[in-house]
């Protein structure tokens, strides 16, 4: 035991579940003594949803160094798949739970096939060059979702990129609407298979970075060309983030897209990537613990300063501008430090100050 | 003929694109940074010359400078507020900050202006040119659109090439810690590009807006994004890819509009770029960098 305990890998990742139970406990404790109230409740689903999505996309760009700007596309096919599921296994599947297990499951199976064929192109580039591909990607998801009709009827599944193609039988109807995108969805989500959806993240992910493949994924990072040089296939590894992380958005994105009644492509876009994106590099890159925490507070704050109003989307790009310059500026790390010098440097009195330049 | 009627409305916008484009690879080139702000000053510029048209009742060729002496000055103070701390740091930090500085020019745009549309009207007063018996139109604005954006190419190429800050900025752009051994001061030089950038992005809104005429805070977003792809699809960093990036997109989603599909016309776009990007990675003008081991 004391062994164990004594990895610091372990003790790190220990932590990260601990923290994460302990908030459900928490907030499930609130919940039964009615101290949340309705819009709180609101946030608890798409809190799991971007933390996993944090979580997920952190293991693409923290761990494995590729700037991701498409992480919103695989959310948007895992949410229509999930939504499309949900619905055409309605009469089949009479529990809800399994019904939400078996839509985030084939979402996220959707979304790693769609990452892994995305992969096989995008992975031949690196760096910007990469984050604009995956731009691209997001944007022609986006593109293709909001324009495909799914609909089902007594002869079974329908899909089509026009209305006009659509021959739905009578008493058929549409699950996906084009740019109206999925309506009457039912609400299958639960904040306890959110809970879930971010053990099973952690899970996968944490399990991943520790053990070889996490090793060789790092070490493409940190000097692809070394890496290479030992022997280490780069694009399998690559690929093999690119996929487990589009496998686990496409999840998150099933069970945001079963946690609202109505849902359009439009919802998907690059701005949603971006935030993902805030989340990761606020929270550390590659600190999956950081990303949980990131991810919870920044998609709290902006909904609990709703009260501001106009001022509200201002406040919170200041404080990420703020933020930002407060933990990467070298001019304020140094700046800090001589006043922390300084300080200590009142308690011992005969020794010079030799902080400021 | 309906053909070249497209050709030429695609031509119009992406010339649009290809003036976004060459203040995009102006900045990525020289401070190696995705400045997605670059959008939304674009959207600034259009504002203050609606402003000045409208509400001061200025001619707009006054308007037009206002609006670039505005983005200028924005450029450089968005430039020393919040890209000048994170030098030297990770990309991926300033990048942050680019979307934070995003965030607030748009919404601070919607507290001034508030978010509803507001119609533009065209700079441009010139009669349409009818062709061929009317059968092709050339409006006043695509001819301006057009001769802007060969001047902004011509005019940049030669600022690079031949003035001494052209010189530094090429030499910055090549290898920034030995310019600065050079005597280079690399901070102004980042700031004269910014600003060279804002200044451009200004031109580009008001062109933008003439072709076409609803200006809300969200306007620059969009084609910013396009006009980024128009950069990397010549070539990030080249002038002259810039603007054949530009022109190119311009017409494919025309194109693609008119004979593929109206709704697919994003994802014909984005994949015409991916496709030139699996072919050529340094998009079509660039320079393939070798790397060193």
């Amino acid at each position: 035991m004391k062994k164990i305990l004594g990895n610091k890998n372990t003790r790190t990742n220990l932590v990260t579940y601990l923290v994460v139970i302990a908030a459900f406990v928490l907030v499930k404790a609130c919940n039964s003594l009615d101290m949340l109230n309705s819009s709180q409740k609101g946030y608890l689903v798409p809190i799991c949803v971007y933390i996993s999505l944090a979580v997920s996309l952190n293991l693409l760009v923290g761990v494995c160094g590729e700037l991701s700007l498409g992480h919103a596309g695989f959310m948007g096919i895992g949410a229509f798949a999930g939504v499309v599921i949900a619905a055409v296994l309605k009469d089949a599947v009479a529990s809800d739970t399994v019904r939400l297990l078996l839509a985030m499951i084939t979402g996220g199976l959707i979304a790693g096939v769609m990452g892994f064929l995305i992969g096989i192109p995008v992975l031949r580039l690196r760096g910007d060059y990469l984050a604009i591909v995956t731009l691209a990607f997001g944007e022609i998801m986006k593109n293709i979702i909001g324009n495909t009709y799914v609909g089902m009827d007594e002869e079974g599944f329908h899909m089509a990129i026009s209305t006009s193609k659509m021959k739905l039988g009578e008493g058929g109807k549409y699950i996906i609407s084009g740019p109206l995108g999925a309506t009457g969805v039912e609400k299958l989500a639960t904040f306890t298979m959110g809970f879930v959806l971010v053990m099973f993240t952690l899970f996968v992910v944490l399990n991943l970075i520790n053990s070889k493949e996490g090793r060789a994924i790092k070490a493409v990072r940190d000097n692809r060309i070394a890496a290479e040089s030992v022997g280490i296939n780069v694009t399998a590894f690559r690929m093999k983030a690119f996929v487990v992380s589009a496998f686990l958005a496409g999840m998150a994105g099933a069970l945001f897209g079963l946690n609202y009644s109505s849902m359009t492509a439009s919802k998907f876009n690059f701005n949603t990537s971006i935030n993902i994106l805030v989340f990761v590099v606020l929270g550390g890159m590659g600190n999956i613990l950081g990303s949980v925490i990131s991810a919870t507070v920044l998609y709290v704050l902006p909904e609990a300063m709703r009260s501001l109003e106009d001022f509200r989307m201002i406040l919170y790009a200041v404080v990420l501008i703020l933020v930002m310059l407060f933990t990467w500026s070298p001019k304020f790390k140094e700046a800090v430090g001589a006043a922390s010098e300084k300080i200590t440097g009142l308690f011992k009195k005969k020794k010079e100050v030799v902080g400021n330049e | 003929m309906q053909i070249l009627q497209y050709l030429i409305n695609g031509i119009s916008i992406g010339a649009v694109y290809a003036i976004i484009a060459l203040g995009y690879t102006m900045v990525y080139g020289i401070a190696k940074m995705l400045n997605f702000a670059h959008g939304d000053v674009i959207m600034v510029g259009a504002y203050i010359s609606f402003c000045v048209t409208n509400y001061l009742g200025l001619p707009s060729i006054v308007s037009v400078i206002a609006a670039v002496a505005v983005c200028t000055l924005l450029g450089i103070v968005i430039e020393g507020l919040a890209y000048k701390p994170l030098r030297g740091t990770s990309s991926l930090a300033v990048l942050i900050t680019a979307i934070g500085v995003s965030y607030f020019l748009q919404n601070a745009a919607q507290l001034i202006w508030s978010s509803s549309p507001k119609n533009f009207t065209s700079i441009v007063t010139m009669e349409p040119i009818s062709l061929m018996g009317g059968q092709l139109v050339i409006t006043g604005e695509v001819l301006v659109t057009v001769a802007v954006s060969i001047a902004v190419m011509v005019g940049l190429t030669l600022f690079t090439g031949k003035t001494r800050t052209g010189k530094a900025m090429r030499a910055v752009s090549e290898d920034r810690d030995a310019a600065q051994l050079m005597g280079i001061n690399v901070n102004q030089t980042i700031s004269t590009t910014f600003a060279i950038g804002s200044a451009l992005a200004a031109v580009a809104g008001v062109l933008l807006c003439s072709t076409v005429p609803t200006l809300m805070p969200t306007t620059g977003s969009m084609p910013g994004i396009r006009a980024f792809t128009a950069a990397v699809f010549g070539g990030i960093g080249s002038i002259p890819g810039a603007m054949l990036g530009g022109i190119l997109l311009g017409i494919i989603e025309t194109l693609s509009k008119a004979y593929l599909s109206t709704q697919f016309s994003d994802a014909i776009v984005f994949s015409v770029l991916i496709i030139i990007l699996l072919v050529k990675p340094a998009g079509l003008l660039g320079r393939q960098v070798q790397e060193k081991v």
